[in-house]
């Protein structure tokens, strides 16, 4: 099967802005927690580095500790225990309004009393900026959000994505050293969100601003960040880049929340070095890389992307062939989704990258799926699933 | 259909609402008293020019005229009029009447003078005059504190019987400073109302609605118990040691300032509040990372977004506080009565119909001004605001 995604050995971080990271980090956090009600943690001990310049992304389900985390380096919320330092110093003591953070909500909070270029312009007006240096700043940060000539509009005249963009040229205008995004493009349509991605993308390229941004869409999350925050009730699973998460979860949450994984749960059988064999309820062994595991007989869940599964190999060496009848086939265009029983009576599915080949396949045949065993992850023990697996 | 369904209503408004509203101001411009036993004696004082004593061939037809009205009810209601314009006319009119000179014995007028001396006057036939009617502008005039003179001049009553303008001034004063009090407490009550979480809003919205629901005249009488020389409030002042003798808080302005304030602050609260509920609480935390201190924060983003409810707030207030008279009445002193105090006076005691339509019509024309002003306002604020 062939992939562009480069093979490299486990969990060792090769990106660059993980280096960078050791090097100058920008923004801090160092083992914050947070809580409300001085029982449960909203945020449980969170530790971040942050480089100048990086675009990293707080990705988790609600309540995960997300926003609350970018809450308490934007000044409206303190930690209860930790500290969070901006640029070596710790701001513990610094009010938001003098952090010198750029921010973006969800629902734009444009000022709808005031026009948009009085909106741009604001934070520059409050810093006690020259009228005309004003105006000059607020014509490129329109052009910058391409909304030249809008200046005059009431954000109440303007789409949903341009009082968006509106919202994010006022966060950059004054050249802040962070911008904070919550959630920014959660109110747009799908097409309008996929293009603002790109803007902002751009935005951050063109400006070199350090973006802190958070989203529950694991999708907005890969295409948009240098590294990734993966939360889960106020910790951190995981971080790294959008491969490293995709490619290598660390944990069965960030395998099953990031993208679509197949789930197998059993026991571990045997453990060599980087290889384990574990025993898949239901009469089945599959080799797999051991991540997230204990010794043998500990329990497991293994996590299989659909895409690095291939129907009836013809060629090379697998790690694991297992026979499993078709049962649905859904064809989405640009790629096929093949649903399967396994031999053991679990659910499988398979992704069909060129549905043309998809044809041949009808529902009830029986075929013999393969997959490598370092495309295969034990990890932590989830629950026993709802779905039935007999 | 639509049409069908809102008919009660509008016919509902139009007899209890409008047409009163139509009545009063026509009474206010209405004086048919003195033309309807005085036809002749009237139409040929319109061509007097006031300032000799009319001819002699006036006071032949006022003679004839008041012998033909003489004991009908009709004459009684034309010297009541007159009695408006000029204290005694009333026992002048009739004391005429009763002892009328024979017709055709020399002079009438001099007749006439021979019966009392104030026939000899020219301000005495100048009343007349001006009661001529079908329609005069002497009420409104009257309201003003105004009157017209015997050559048709506009002139002030004087300062001995000038009152209105004064009482005016005085309920939009009232109204001015119940309006800025309401506005200072009922601010910081309605951003409490719509930031608070729901129980303890819940909880407040409770204790403004409360007041609201009771009686005018209960909250009225209880503000007598409480700001009484022995009252709670001034017992407590003492107690605490701020104060060694009781302050005055009652028949005096300070009463009816706390009790109209009172009466009036849920007409503030619910209008800020509805507009405060729609904004939010996002803008005041954009506004703060983006670099504005809370202070100022407030003043350029949140203030401005409450501006309709302040103008809605303000105009309820201002102008529910114009037509108070149960509470002055009942707390303030003979210097505190407001304007509708004249109209309960004028509509209860002495009905006269034509001064108390001529009050209310000018309350209703500030009111409506008011009105007229806020329109402006709120349309130019534009889309984005109310």
């Amino acid at each position: 099967m062939p992939r562009s995604v480069p093979r490299a050995t486990q969990d060792i971080p090769t990106e660059p802005a993980a280096v960078a990271e050791r090097a100058t980090p920008f923004v801090e956090f160092l083992d914050v927690c947070k809580s409300y009600d001085g029982d449960t943690l909203a945020v449980a001990h969170v530790d971040l580095r942050i480089a100048k310049g990086e675009f990293v992304t707080f990705l988790g389900p609600s309540g995960s500790g997300k926003t609350t985390s970018l809450m308490m380096l934007a000044g409206f919320e303190a930690p209860t225990d930790g500290d969070i330092r901006l640029a070596g110093r710790s701001v513990r003591h610094t009010p938001p309004h003098q952090r010198n953070i750029g921010m973006v909500f969800q629902n734009y909070a444009l000022f709808p009393h005031m026009t948009v270029a009085q909106n741009i312009g604001f934070p520059l007006s409050v810093r006690g900026v020259k009228r005309e240096e004003i105006a000059r700043r607020v014509e490129r940060a329109l052009a910058l959000v391409r909304l030249d000539g809008l200046g005059h509009r009431r954000p109440s005249e303007l789409s949903g994505g341009q009082q968006q963009r509106v919202a994010v040229a006022r966060a950059v205008v004054f050249d802040p050293d962070l911008v904070l995004m919550d959630e920014p493009l959660g109110a747009l349509d799908k097409q309008l969100r996929e293009q603002l991605q790109l803007e902002i993308k751009h935005i951050h390229a063109n400006l070199g601003v350090t973006i802190v941004y958070v989203t529950h869409d694991q999708s907005e999350a890969l295409t948009l960040s240098d590294r990734i925050a993966v939360f889960k009730d106020g910790a951190i699973q995981q971080i790294g880049s959008a491969v490293e998460i995709y490619e290598r979860p660390a944990t069965s949450f960030v395998a099953q929340f990031i993208g679509e994984s197949n789930r197998l749960d059993g026991a571990v059988e045997a453990r060599d070095g980087d290889r384990c064999v574990v025993r898949v309820d239901g009469a089945l062994t599959v080799r797999a890389v051991p991540v997230a595991v204990g010794d043998v007989g500990s329990r497991t869940t293994l996590s299989i992307r659909p895409e690095h599964v291939v129907i009836d190999p013809t060629d090379g060496h697998w790690d694991n062939v297992v026979p499993a009848r078709l049962e649905n086939l859904i064809y989405h265009g640009d790629h096929a989704r093949a649903q399967f029983r396994l031999a053991g009576g679990h659910a499988f599915t398979v992704k069909i990258s060129n549905p043309r080949h998809a044809g041949a396949f009808a529902v009830g045949v029986d075929v013999r799926l393969a997959w490598r065993a370092t495309d295969c992850r034990a990890l932590d023990p989830l629950a026993p699933s709802t779905t039935p697996s007999s | 259909m639509a049409g069908a369904l809102v008919a009660p209503l509008l016919l509902f408004l139009a007899v209890n609402f409008l047409l009163p509203i139509a009545l009063m101001l026509f009474r206010s411009v209405d004086d048919p008293d003195v033309r309807a036993i005085m036809p002749q004696t009237t139409a040929a004082l319109a061509m007097w020019d006031g300032r000799d004593l009319p001819p002699a061939t006036v006071a032949t037809l006022m003679i004839g005229e008041l012998d033909a009205a003489r004991g009908g009810a009709d004459l009684s209601r034309a010297a009541n009029r007159l009695n408006y314009d000029i204290n005694g006319f009333r026992s002048l009119l009739l004391k005429t009447a009763r002892n009328l000179p024979a017709p055709g014995d020399g002079d009438a007028l001099q007749a006439l003078v021979a019966v009392d001396p104030r026939w000899g006057q020219t301000k005495t036939w100048a009343a007349i005059k001006r009661a001529a009617g079908p329609l005069t502008g002497f009420f409104l005039l009257g309201a003003l504190d105004l009157k017209q003179s015997a050559s048709g001049d506009i002139q002030s009553v004087g300062a001995e019987r000038a009152i209105f303008v004064k009482v005016l001034g005085r309920t939009l004063w009232i109204g001015f400073w119940v309006t800025v009090l309401c506005l200072a407490l009922g601010y910081p009550v309605a951003y409490l109302l719509a930031t608070a979480s729901s129980r303890i809003a819940n909880l407040l919205m409770i204790l403004v609605l409360l007041p609201f629901w009771t009686s005018l005249l209960v909250r009225t009488t209880a503000w007598v118990v409480l700001l009484q020389k022995d009252g709670p409030v001034n017992g407590l002042l003492h107690g605490i040691g701020l104060i060694d003798e009781p302050l005055r808080l009652i028949f005096n302005r300070v009463g009816v300032y706390v009790a109209i304030t009172h009466v009036l602050l849920p007409f503030m609260i619910l209008p800020l509040y509805s507009v405060m509920k729609g904004i939010g609480p996002t803008t005041m935390r954009a506004a703060v990372s983006l670099g504005a201190h809370p202070f100022l924060a407030f003043a350029r983003v949140y203030l401005p977004q409450t501006v309709p409810g302040i103008t809605a707030g303000t105009l309820l207030v201002f102008i529910s506080a114009l037509g108070y008279y149960v509470t002055p009445a009942l707390i303030g002193g003979a210097d505190d009565q407001m304007l509708s105090t004249f109209i309960a006076f004028y509509t209860n005691e002495t009905t006269n119909w034509g001064m108390a339509g001529a009050l209310g019509g000018i309350l209703l024309v500030i009111t409506a001004l008011l009105y007229a002003v806020y329109g402006r306002l709120a349309g130019r604020a534009g889309p984005g605001w109310a």
